[in-house]
């Protein structure tokens, strides 16, 4: 366990030696770092801070300015309803209300057992088959409510 | 390493006899909305078929970038070399795979899904910066190359002074697309006139307006074009360096780019000495990190820094002091992406396309309750009753149109008295709304203005960086009235409040986002009145 941390912190001090170590490398190191560890946790943030010479303060600062960057560890499964303004006018609000439901979370909470998060996007560019639903990465559009619950639950259970 | 135009044209004509070769070409749309509909696995497949029939010394199939009627993905194109006849199909399964590939080996057309390319759709579109879109492979530079691609750099570097270049963009008449509509001559000269060391290109790709993504398609369909056109940037303002910033939430775009800019750089396209001419200039790629108010100029810069996002006041401009505290450009993807053309034709060419105050074309992205959902390109000008009902189809399910929403939570709804306007930066402007990006959303009557408002001034308040007081407490404050409104509590007074606190918001804070964040609220009250009426509690 100890190494595969260890070549964690490796590929993150990688990330900022190619940039020099300056300090306008945060941003880049905190996409690797929350790639690598999957959220940026207080050890990993500490860590960045130390090696750019910068206050841990400044690191927190940005990691929780960005919507992108996640302090807290996700589920096995991530989905993500887009509530851009082509999925909004297309009935996105019902799809997530629908999801919160099923799952019984709230948006950004993760279920008990760890299997599944629950986010919300700002327009993830595919408006065109608005209403859309990201499981994984994978994107799913134009389905409806119970389409999409059905697709859901095909994947996760 | 290609060292002179001679060079890049023996490049493109090997190319482009090794394309002669091939009788035939399968183009297979992988932007991101076919991309969701599996067109990877469709290439793939169809790849499988042709090699299973051994047609691929005949047929070859690649992956292009968006051919904008995502309505009727996946799509592919057969393309035959010998007749230069393009036949579009629509709506392709992998259920379809065998039976197209069959139609080909016969010489046939795979009819039952032919896509009409004589539709108001197709041919009402005037394609600048689209043109190599759905038809070159943005993996490959020699593509692009093979397609007249970076011919006009080699010109400009060999043959044009800075000024020059200056010069034909601003007679060319080329505004902003970014929404701003500032005109992109005139920022070029003024970056161009301040001495220094250091100068900086910067592309704003962080398309972050909800329900637009142009910039999305372009940097993954053509990504060769944003960086001709902002290499000839850093000719003509001197700077030697360049950053496009986008949003991570386009890997596509980012794999993309990076593997561009790799290929250019290869080919002595990027770096030093570029094409011997004496001129130096690379670009890196930098993610954004989800933030709306990052597309804001001091923000994006802010963030480039590896800050948090918040904007500063201006003065200083970014031509005095942007990136580093250097004389810094800052253009939108769209704008870059049209300066190569604008180079290759002429700034007059350019000029009597779209009206006299708004040259050339501008891409919308078509969304919501609209048939034809996708990407247009179209010139300036061209009225709205034209773009919703003869390229779009008109609504999507048969209910009356009721407004259409431009510039995103910046901008505002335009009701549908104005169909006849004409959409150019100053007739858009004159109705209360912006051009924006180029998000095009249609509203039909199902929706309710008052509820849409709230949605935008949700997403404001949760946008706002906290910086000011009036966005930041303005916003909220603003979302709460409009839940009152929604839950028909309001009153009179909060009607009062509503529209006050709006203008006040409007004209005290900082940046841009907070001084645009009330025109939806500001526009829908404008044009549906009526329906923040119906929120008010009778007493």
């Amino acid at each position: 366990m100890a190494d595969i941390v260890d070549n964690r912190y490796k590929m993150i001090d990688q990330a900022m030696k190619k940039l020099g170590y300056d300090k306008s490398a945060l941003l880049e190191v905190l996409h690797v770092a929350q790639e690598t560890f999957g959220y940026l946790d207080k050890d990993a943030l500490k860590f960045i801070a130390k090696r750019l010479k910068a206050p841990y303060s400044k690191v927190y600062g940005v990691a929780t300015f960005y919507h992108r960057f996640t302090l807290k560890p996700q589920g096995k499964h991530t989905v993500v309803v887009c509530l851009g303004t082509a999925c909004y006018i297309k009935g996105s609000k019902e799809i997530l209300q629908a999801l919160e439901n099923r799952f019984a979370i709230k948006v950004t909470q993760t279920t008990s057992d760890n299997l599944v998060s629950l986010l919300s996007a700002r327009c993830v560019g595919s408006c065109s088959i608005a209403p859309v639903v990201l499981c994984d990465n994978k994107t799913y559009g134009k389905l409806t409510i119970d389409e999409t619950l059905a697709k859901i639950e095909e994947i996760l259970l | 390493m290609i060292t002179s135009l001679l060079e890049l044209e023996e490049l493109a004509n090997c190319k482009r006899c090794d394309e002669a070769s091939v009788v035939e070409e399968l183009r297979v749309c992988i932007g991101s909305s076919c991309a969701s509909r599996g067109a990877d696995e469709i290439e793939k497949s169809l790849k499988t078929a042709i090699e299973k029939k051994d047609l691929q010394s005949r047929c070859r199939v690649k992956g292009v970038g968006c051919n904008g009627l995502c309505a009727s993905g996946t799509l592919v194109s057969h393309y035959k070399n010998s007749t230069k006849e393009n036949t579009l199909y629509e709506e392709i399964t992998l259920d379809d795979v065998d039976a197209l590939v069959t139609s080909i080996e016969k010489q046939k057309n795979y009819l039952s899904k032919v896509c009409d390319t004589n539709q108001p759709f197709f041919t009402k579109q005037t394609k600048i910066v689209l043109e190599n879109a759905g038809i070159i492979d943005p993996n490959d530079i020699e593509d692009y190359i093979a397609h007249g691609g970076y011919a006009t750099l080699f010109h400009v570097l060999h043959d044009m002074m800075p000024t020059d270049v200056i010069n034909e963009v601003k007679i060319s008449g080329l505004r902003g697309r970014g929404g701003g509509g500032f005109p992109t001559g005139q920022k070029w000269e003024s970056v161009y006139k301040v001495q220094s060391d250091q100068k900086y290109i910067v592309c704003n790709g962080d398309e972050g307006d909800p329900g637009a993504f142009m910039d999305r398609a372009l940097m993954e369909a053509d990504p060769h074009k944003v960086i001709e056109g902002m290499i000839i940037a850093g000719f003509a303002c001197e700077a030697t360096k360049g950053y496009i910033y986008v949003r991570a939430e386009y890997p596509i775009a980012v794999e993309k780019l990076n593997r561009a800019i790799k290929q250019a750089r290869k080919l002595g396209i990027l770096g030093n000495k570029i094409a011997q001419s004496g001129f130096d200039f690379d670009i890196e790629v930098r993610l954004g990190g989800g933030a709306f108010v990052c597309g804001e100029a001091t923000a994006l810069i802010a963030s480039i820094e590896g800050n948090r996002g918040n904007p500063r006041q201006k003065p200083p401009h970014l031509s005095d002091y942007g990136l580093w505290g250097e004389p810094t450009v800052l253009n939108n993807v769209e704008t870059l992406a049209n300066i190569p053309s604008i180079l290759k034709n002429g700034g007059e060419w350019f000029k009597n396309i779209g009206t006299p105050t708004s040259t050339g074309t501008k891409i919308f992205a078509l969304t919501g309750h609209i048939k034809n959902t996708g990407l247009v390109e179209v010139p300036m000008g061209i009225t709205l009753r034209e773009l919703i009902y003869e390229i779009g189809g008109g609504t999507s399910d048969g209910k009356p149109l009721k407004a259409i929403q431009t510039g995103g939570p910046s901008g505002g709804c335009i009701p549908v008295q104005f169909l006849d306007l004409s959409i150019d930066y100053d007739s858009l402007k004159s109705v209360g709304t912006i051009m924006g990006s180029g998000g095009m959303i249609v509203i039909d009557e199902s929706s309710n203005m008052v509820e849409l408002a709230h949605f935008f001034m949700d997403f404001c308040k949760s946008e706002s960086c906290g910086k000011c007081v009036p966005c930041r407490v303005g916003t909220t404050q603003l979302t709460h009235l409009l839940e009152k409104f929604i839950a028909k509590e309001a009153t009179q007074a909060d009607f009062e409040l509503l529209k006050e606190l709006s203008s006040v918001v409007k004209g005290t804070s900082l940046c841009g986002l907070g001084q645009t964040a009330p025109n939806p609220v500001l526009s829908t009250i404008r044009y549906f009145e009526s329906e923040y009426l119906e929120g008010i509690k009778n007493d």
